[in-house]
């Protein structure tokens, strides 16, 4: 499982909001993503499409890849390099929940809570994690910066209740007993 | 097969028959497997004559809907000079179905072929497959099995040597139910926010990028190799019920039931047989108290209606239901209803993209209300007013997430009246009292 590289883990802590203190010395060190072989792969991308903005996804994926996060500066950048205004880019990375406005953990903890997964005991699942992980609430980091757990709709696993996404690994049928464990390979 | 456990013999594995075989993921693998035979054949077709085969095999839409494939088809017009765009919903999120992860993840290349095949016959150049942004292990899959293709020559701007150009693109998501439904899915490749547009115009008119488009589910285009290899005859014999549902039906089966997994079979299979036999009853001990047949979207049903069911698109509509999307989930007498209907309607509360008034509010009031009476603070008046936003939630909104809302909670309140009444008057969960 890799961690997500990049502004994590730099000045300021994974649990801060992309607003106020941190954000203003987040501005003085933006580095753009979207140069060199990164830039190479966005110009991949926008062939396969007749409009620049189809590539905004694609482009937000490969940002949040380098950062672990997209900052209203990163934001700013793909607005700047798609033609798209970055209050038009803002509206769209708050729409979808997968990209994260602000620092998570160097694992990303997410939990199905769905009623099917809930029938099977999800919300044990969840107590377990948040216990283990150390970061006591739903949403906030752990305070090593190690762990973020949320709740999350639906994963599409309900056969393997219940599945929890850490980071880019699925991990199927997991159970209260089974977190040390699980927690235990990533330390 | 009942992925993951061993195939059951009453099962009809035309679509799963390689779950779980690793050797199937390659093209070399696919290609033993008979793969690939059906896009050689169907690029030396008229396109005209594969929508044919299509119409006649009967088979309709996996997605949800059960709309006629072939029939969709044929409303792309050739020849009109506009660019045409074939979109396979890969965005499987409604709560209960994990059938198109299983095919994305052991058969990707079923999948790309569907796709192919499909493409040319709308005439289509180009096809976006639309994958949530959760499903790591698909994302990987296919993204493995597009990229040999394409080193093989079987997609491209020559695709199989034939000079006729098939590009298939993976878009990946980042978190939205909503992207499940078409003209959002189309928002969303776009580069917009995933809201739901107005029909019409119909995607066949105005699509993805303003273009004619088609909108097939992942199992939809899977089944088209198979059923252009073997024929429309003999797809239609799979066929236990009536002639309007033919073929075989992913069933994915989850909750409190012995053997969770996915189950292949012909349209029109006994229900109480599938859960009972197929899937091995309730967990030991307990009983089934309410079976949700397609998916968070579809009415509730009793195990009595449950068992007189047969599985096609009409039989779960003639027992008080839907097929909707094959996701079967079982709740047995431990679970509380006004629990889980709740949590349903915050998951819909949740995932409402907000442009429809009686979406955006309607499902999180509702939620509220539930959770009310789950906490035991509900009065009488409550589930009067329930089926009154319930009313106001169906068949007045541009999609239907805020009717997928209510029909849980009419279904519910018709159906475990007592349930909701109980906790009303005891103040708390009758259950809850009892395991304390």
């Amino acid at each position: 499982m890799t961690p997500p590289g990049g502004e994590i883990g730099s000045a300021h802590s994974p649990a801060h909001a992309a607003h106020g203190a941190a954000g203003h010395a987040h501005e003085e060190s933006y580095r753009p993503v979207l140069v060199g072989t990164v830039r190479d792969e966005l110009d991949q991308i926008l062939k396969r499409y007749p409009t620049r903005m189809a590539a905004l996804l694609p482009a937000l994926w490969l940002l949040q890849d380098a950062r672990g996060w997209v900052s209203e500066h990163s934001m700013a950048e793909v607005a700047q390099v798609l033609d798209l205004t970055p209050a038009y880019v803002k509206g769209v990375v708050t729409f979808y929940t997968m990209y994260h406005q602000h620092p998570v953990g160097r694992y990303f903890v997410q939990v199905c809570t769905t009623s099917p997964c809930m029938a099977c005991g999800a919300e044990e699942t969840v107590a377990a994690l948040l216990r283990h992980t150390g970061c006591g609430e739903l949403g906030t980091t752990s305070p090593d910066g190690k762990f973020t757990v949320i709740e999350v709709e639906c994963l599409g696993a309900c056969g393997f209740a219940t599945p929890v996404m850490i980071n880019e690994e699925f991990v199927e049928s997991v159970t209260p007993d089974k977190v040390p464990t699980i927690l235990a390979q990533l330390r | 097969m009942g992925f993951p456990h061993a195939i059951h013999a009453r099962e009809e594995a035309v679509l799963s028959r390689y779950f779980g075989d690793s050797d199937a993921l390659s093209l070399d693998g696919w290609k033993k497997r008979g793969g690939y035979k059906a896009l050689e054949m169907a690029l030396g077709m008229e396109p005209a004559a594969i929508v044919n085969v299509l119409k006649d095999s009967g088979l309709r839409g996996r997605g949800g809907a059960g709309f006629p494939t072939g029939l969709k088809w044929s409303f792309m017009k050739p020849g009109d000079g506009k660019p045409h765009y074939l979109c396979c919903n890969a965005d499987e999120s409604e709560p209960g179905t994990f059938k198109d992860r299983e095919i994305m993840r052991w058969t990707p290349h079923a999948l790309i072929e569907g796709c192919a095949i499909g493409s040319y016959a709308i005439g289509a150049e180009t096809c976006y497959i639309y994958i949530r942004g959760e499903f790591s292990e698909p994302l990987r899959a296919v993204g493995n099995a597009l990229r040999e293709a394409y080193d093989a020559g079987v997609l491209g701007t020559n695709a199989m040597g034939t000079g006729k150009t098939v590009n298939i693109y993976i878009h990946k998501g980042a978190g939205a139910y909503i992207c499940g439904e078409e003209t959002a899915l189309m928002n969303s490749i776009e580069g917009r926010r995933g809201n739901p547009r107005i029909k019409p115009p119909f995607p066949a008119v105005a699509g993805l990028f303003g273009q004619p488009t088609t909108i097939n589910n992942v199992e939809t285009l899977a089944a088209v190799p198979q059923i252009l290899v073997n024929g429309a005859e003999w797809y239609k014999k799979f066929c236990l019920s009536n002639p309007k549902s033919t073929g075989t039906k992913l069933f994915s089966v989850c909750g409190n039931i012995a053997k969770p997994g996915n189950y292949e079979v012909v349209l029109g299979f006994p229900f109480k047989e599938f859960l009972y036999d197929m899937c091995g009853g309730p967990l030991p001990g307990r009983k089934f108290k309410a079976i949700v047949p397609g998916g968070a979207s579809v009415p509730i049903q009793t195990p009595e209606e449950a068992e007189a069911t047969l599985m096609d698109y009409e039989g779960f509509v003639a027992q008080g239901s839907m097929l909707g999307s094959g996701g079967v989930i079982v709740f047995d007498d431990r679970q509380c209803m006004v629990k889980l209907i709740g949590r349903f309607a915050r998951f819909f509360a949740h995932e409402s993209c907000a442009q429809c008034t009686q979406c955006r509010e309607g499902t999180a009031w509702v939620t509220r209300i539930l959770e009310r009476i789950e906490a035991g603070g509900g009065t009488m008046q409550d589930l009067d007013t329930l089926l009154d936003l319930s009313e106001n939630m169906t068949g007045k909104t541009i999609c239907v997430l805020s009717d997928s809302c209510a029909a849980p909670i009419v279904s519910g309140i018709k159906k475990f009246r007592h349930e909701f009444e109980a906790h009303i008057t005891g103040k708390r969960c009758p259950l809850r009292t009892a395991a304390a």
